[in-house]
């Protein structure tokens, strides 16, 4: 059974036809060879596929295109319009924050959707005070992140690069 | 060395460089195998065994050939011949739980996916065997390592045990585990025939281009000329791709039967835990004979792996012991329960890591034995040569290593004495471990080195890029031996197109590919000197190492880690790493302390996480997602300091590199398993170390 | 993945009507489960109904005090509400201690009570699993059984065995807080206890909860309650973050004088429901608040306890687990009431 829907990605429009059964993560990869966001598990357990859905960091792979037409996807590739990094990813490079670059895409998307949570007060599990403030300190980022599995093991500089970004946005 | 009319002068080699490929990986542009421009492409999903030995009586494809999209289901009854090797799709007999049985070929993801549920296989099963049982009477010695002997036994360490003022002896277990790379091995298959007979062309994500080649030409019977294998990004790769397994066969041949058609296949996560590899469970009894100023006497190693009936891996535990410590006496030894499972492959620093969970723990344990300190323990049994050749060391500086690690983890402040530090409900503790990987050069990589433009030069090897960072450093090998900046080099790798070449595997990379570009680099001087003409050309492979039978050469490394273990809950965490490493030339500081701090991880997710749970009843592994696999989380990662020291060692290579892959990982377990003995009082010898080990 | 119709109705009343009309319908909320297991191919509906939109995805004061939760707020914007935060924080920790930061913005709050047990044999078609396929057999009973369970499992006989946890942590603090399900059903809305709403294998563990095939669930109140704004959830697990729970306490005390005059407690990890302890909460109220009184109400709580007593990695190490997960988080209670 096929369905009929538009997505914005990166800010462009696109009607397609897909299968029901098509995940926004398959309709980008598939059917518009967006392949920016990656399939590292298909089942939501390593965060390779996620996306910014309308603003908020989404598993794509957990997504049926279906039940999102005339979303606004942005990928990470979207993040560097014209091919002007954004400075997570100046600082990813940086740092050296990836080995292979496979969970990369979906590690920046994480992060970006990550610092807006942060910066409208949404704590955490590691958070001291529920209901004080938010100070992304590296357990704060390294617990927001965890569900983005790096298995070449760059965290350490993940946690570095990103750190990096939330000073300069605080200064 | 061979040539060496001028010395390897470092200027790159040794600064820090950015990937030249970042920006394509930051945003995500850098294509993968799967991610290729097909040619009308169609969509492969297989059909697995449900089984783990028996056979198929009956394979009924009419309800998944009757779906729309569905263009052809290959079974052992329609699929094309191959003309040796590993059999897929050639037979009924099943071998392994998860073995292909057919395969779907669609014009759809999901159609290739739901026509291979509609598949259906009458199978009659038989008795199957995949307990990893030391007493099976199918145990077996293997004929040799992937390097030395099966077996090693100098003096008469029994002897040297029974004479011994302290023994140690005791057993340590280490799991199967799974590479797991982020990115699913994944191939895409093209035949094509343009009148010059056929040609296979396949992507792949793979380590080695030239050896995915040979064997599938040699599976097809296909001249090497007639096949190109192409891999530009490979997402992680940790011994898994090395080795060609069933998928690529699978989709070539499925290619074979849709000639000109583009075939895609990325395996889901699940059937990662089927089909390509794993690192074979361990029992290991080590026994450690000392005198009472703790200088061994005797070292025995003896391993059980587990095995496949299916293909042979030996995982060379014991070899740990054969060069590590100085003692008169020494056995180690290896055998093999072979069962009906996968084949178990090459997994980031076999041998080494499982096999220095065992050989470090006990010399953790002979030093609480003994009293005495156990970086001064290892000190105290430092080699003059190597133990296992004689011969004298190219350079060896692990008690540098251990040195410089006491001071800057605060080692001289610690209280030997375990359970004693109990903060906010956490005991804290502090372990060491020491970590060693031999230097290893695989022969015959073509470098080719042309000039281009004004002052620019092609520098071309079918090296593998998977994460390690050989673009930044081959770039950079390549303009010191050309004596250039990095700018004015264009690497090009990741192709059979540009020649045979090495794996990136064995810590081995760097050495291979870049002796070779040192050579060629070498040559063309000679030839043209340093104001080429355009277009001119000049080649080399890999050199022998003159000196391979003079010196013993391997990277050390020494761990210091602190671990904290929840007083009520045994819940374990590592706040505190350091790595200090002696590993030759570091070509790039910047990747390098990725791949040091990649392999600390890997150890830490060795040590507290991972273990694939193969149900003996059904014969495959039964957590095969990423939910019931765990490798570490960034929450599971504190703080991690990397340093290493300078080393000259003019008789490793050109360029004076030992290889940084492996060494990381080695002896990290070991050291956690330290540290929670110190933080506890328990002794944990087996991983992973869980929390109902502390409860 | 068998093929599927999506529709989506334009009020939770129609989503209701058209799937109890059909058998092989589904509701889809934030799909984090589901789209799983329609690839894994453990759920094959032939019509997948959208609620995304059709409930709340307020949360709003009651007048008593309380708050409503409706069914399609997503579990990340719950756990930032600044009132669940104050008033519930066992709520907002069990939620953030939960799945990833991405799930979370996906998931929604009926969803995630219906969420499947994540036992492995369950996910894997080629196993038995009286679960997925009654009357086949229990593997994890004699299999890897790390995340299974302690209390209220059915071992015997084999034909109806099932030893899965339920994989909510949210469910675990809702539970404990006495929160109330809203089930909108063809015949109209029914409110009852959350601790109602999952059921214990039993004979049948094919059957999660007592909804009706078609009932929607619209709705979750949490009653007002001080003792509320003083609970805590502890979780433990394999990972520092992003893993299941092997053992979670939800729990709040109230102290006076020395004495525990109120307590709420639930436990998740430990049985196919999020584990309501009553016999630990009769056990604490009127005892002093001493290490001795929080050992007792464990020990009152896991009389019945019979963990799976697997060759192949059991669940005996959940008992002393629970107990000690739960004596350190009374402790902790304790010592700040005191403080």
């Amino acid at each position: 059974m096929h369905a009929e829907l538009s997505l914005t990605v990166d800010g462009h429009h696109h009607d397609l036809t897909v299968d029901t059964r098509t995940t926004v993560l398959d309709a980008l990869r598939e059917h518009l060879d967006i392949t920016s966001p990656k399939k590292g598990c298909d089942h939501g357990q390593c965060g390779a596929c996620t996306v910014l859905l309308d603003g908020r960091r989404t598993l794509s792979c957990l997504s049926l295109a279906v039940a999102h037409d005339g979303a606004e996807i942005t990928t990470a590739d979207g993040l560097a319009p014209d091919g002007e990094l954004h400075p997570l990813q100046e600082a990813f490079v940086q740092h050296d924050a990836y080995q292979c670059g496979y969970c990369t895409p979906g590690q920046i998307c994480s992060a970006v959707g990550m610092l807006d949570e942060a910066a409208h007060g949404a704590p955490s599990i590691v958070t001291e005070d529920l209901t004080g403030g938010v100070r992304l300190d590296r357990a704060e980022i390294a617990e927001r992140l965890s569900g983005n599995l790096c298995r070449c093991g760059a965290y350490a500089h993940i946690v570095d690069a990103v750190s990096q970004v939330t000073e300069e946005v605080a200064r | 060395m061979t040539t060496a009319s001028r010395p390897f002068v470092p200027r790159a080699v040794g600064t820090a460089m950015p990937r030249p490929d970042g920006p394509q990986k930051v945003r995500g542009t850098a294509r993968y195998t799967v991610e290729t421009p097909g040619t009308d492409a169609l969509y492969l999903f297989p059909v697995q065994a449900g089984v783990a030995r028996g056979h198929v009586t009956a394979i009924d494809t009419t309800a998944a050939e009757a779906l729309d999209g569905v263009v052809a289901v290959l079974t052992h009854e329609n699929a094309p011949r191959l003309a040796q090797g590993d059999g897929v799709l050639q037979s009924a007999t099943i071998h392994q739980h998860g073995q292909y049985l057919a395969a779907v070929l669609a014009t759809s993801s999901e159609t290739a996916r739901e026509a291979a549920s509609l598949v259906s296989v009458s199978v009659v099963e038989e008795p199957h065997a995949a307990v990893l049982d030391e007493d099976s009477p199918d145990l077996y010695a293997p004929d040799a390592l992937v390097v030395g002997a099966t077996d090693d036994t100098r003096g008469d360490p029994e002897a040297a045990l029974a004479a011994a003022d302290v023994v140690l002896r005791q057993t340590y277990r280490t799991p199967m585990e799974h590479h797991q790379p982020l990115e699913p091995h994944a191939t895409v298959a093209l035949w094509m025939d343009e009148g010059e007979g056929e040609r296979l062309v396949v992507h792949d994500a793979t380590q080695a281009v030239s050896w995915t080649r040979q064997a599938l030409a040699g599976v097809f019977g296909l001249e090497e000329s007639a096949v190109d294998v192409v891999a530009q990004h490979v997402g992680g790769g940790f011994g898994s791709k090395g080795g060609t397994h069933p998928n690529t066969t699978l989709t070539a041949l499925a290619a074979k039967a849709v000639p000109g058609r583009s075939v895609r296949y990325a395996l889901t996560r699940q059937q990662m835990f089927d089909l390509v590899g794993y690192r074979p469970a361990t029992v290991q009894h080590v026994a450690l004979g000392a005198d009472r100023d703790g200088r061994l006497t005797a070292i025995t190693h003896d391993v059980v792996d587990q095995g496949s009936r299916i293909g042979e891996f030996v995982e060379p535990a014991a070899a740990f012991s054969r060069g590590m410590y100085a003692a008169e006496t020494r056995r180690t030894t290896h055998r093999v329960v072979p069962l009906d499972i996968g084949a178990p492959t090459f997994m980031r620093a076999p041998g080494e890591a499982p096999g220095s969970f065992a050989g470090e723990c006990a010399m953790d344990e002979l030093a609480t034995e003994l009293g005495i300190d156990p970086v001064e323990l290892r000190v105290r049994n430092e080699p003059d040569v190597d133990p296992e050749t004689g011969l004298p060391y190219s350079s060896r500086n692990l008690v540098a290593c251990l040195r410089r690690g006491a001071e800057r983890f605060g080692w001289a402040e610690r209280d030997p004495a375990p359970r004693a530090r109990l903060v906010d409900g956490w005991w804290h503790g502090t372990g060491v471990a020491a970590a060693s990987f031999p230097v290893v050069r695989f022969p015959g990589s073509l470098a080719t080195i042309r000039a281009v433009g004004s002052g620019g030069y092609v520098v071309e090897i079918a090296a593998s890029d998977i994460g390690q960072g050989a673009r930044a450093a081959l770039t950079a090998i390549a303009a010191d031996a050309l004596d250039v900046p990095v700018e004015r080099i264009d690497l090009r790798i990741g192709d059979t197109a540009l020649g045979p070449a090495g794996p990136a595997g064995g810590s081995a990379g760097t050495t291979s590919w870049g002796a070779a570009v040192v050579e060629a680099a070498e040559r063309f001087r000679d030839k043209y000197g340093d104001d080429p003409d355009d277009g001119d050309e000049a080649d080399a492979s890999t050199p022998d190492n003159p000196w391979a039978s003079d010196y013993a050469m391997h990277a050390y490394g020494a761990h210091f880690v602190e671990v904290a273990v929840h007083a009520d809950t045994g819940e374990i965490r590592v706040p505190r790493m350091l790595g200090v490493f002696a590993a030759g030339r570091i070509v790039n500081p910047l990747t390098a302390r990725s791949q040091f701090l990649g392999g600390m991880v890997w150890g830490l997710s060795a040590a507290l996480h991972e273990e694939s749970v193969l149900d003996d009843r059904f014969g495959h592994v039964v957590n095969r997602d990423f939910a019931g696999y765990h490798v570490a989380t960034h929450a599971d990662v504190g703080t991690v300091d990397v340093e290493w020291l300078d080393e000259d060692d003019p008789y490793v290579n050109p360029m004076g590199t030992k290889g940084i892959g492996e060494v990381g990982i080695v002896g990290v377990a070991a050291a956690i398993a330290n540290a929670a003995h110190h933080a506890t009082g328990v002794r944990v010898r087996s991983l992973p170390i869980t929390l109902d080990a502390f409860l | 993945m068998k093929p599927f119709a999506y529709e989506r109705p334009d009020d939770a009343a129609g989503a209701v009507a058209t799937v109890t009309a059909d058998p092989d319908a589904a509701f889809l909320a934030g799909g984090t489960n589901l789209v799983d297991h329609l690839r894994l191919g453990l759920a094959t509906p032939s019509t997948l109904v959208d609620v995304t939109g059709l409930t709340s995805t307020g949360i709003t004061d009651l007048p008593d005090g309380g708050l409503r939760i409706g069914a399609g707020v997503r579990n990340a914007d719950l756990a930032a509400d600044e009132r669940v935060r104050a008033r519930y924080p066992a709520l907002a920790q069990a939620l953030l201690a939960g799945a990833s930061g991405q799930l979370r913005n996906m998931a929604t709050t009926g969803g995630n009570l219906l969420q499947r047990t994540r036992c492995s044999y369950f996910q894997d078609l080629t196993t038995p699993c009286n679960k997925r396929e009654p009357g086949s057999g229990c593997a994890a009973l004699e299999g890897w059984a790390r995340h299974h369970a302690i209390l209220g499992a059915t071992h015997e006989p084999a034909a109806i065995a099932c030893v899965a946890t339920h994989p909510s942590d949210m469910a675990v603090a809702l539970v404990a807080l006495d929160a109330q399900v809203h089930v909108l059903g063809r015949d109209g809305e029914r409110t009852f206890p959350l601790t109602g709403l999952h059921r214990l294998p039993g004979d049948d563990p094919s059957r999660d909860t007592v909804l009706a095939h078609g009932e929607l669930i619209t709705a979750v109140d949490l009653p007002p309650a001080p003792i509320a704004a003083r609970s805590t959830y502890r979780k433990v697990r394999d990972r520092a973050s992003f893993a299941f729970a092997l053992v979670s306490v939800a729990a709040a005390l109230t102290v006076e004088d020395g004495t525990i005059t109120d307590a709420r407690i639930a436990l998740g990890g430990v049985a196919h429901v999020p584990w309501r302890a009553s016999a630990a909460e009769r056990a604490l109220i009127g005892a002093p608040a001493t290490e001795d009184a929080f050992r007792a109400a464990a020990a009152a709580e896991l009389d019945g306890a019979r963990p799976v007593d697997s060759p192949r990695g059991g669940t005996a190490f959940k008992v002393p687990l629970v107990t000690a997960t739960l004596v350190a988080t009374l402790r902790g209670l304790a010592g700040e009431e005191t403080a």
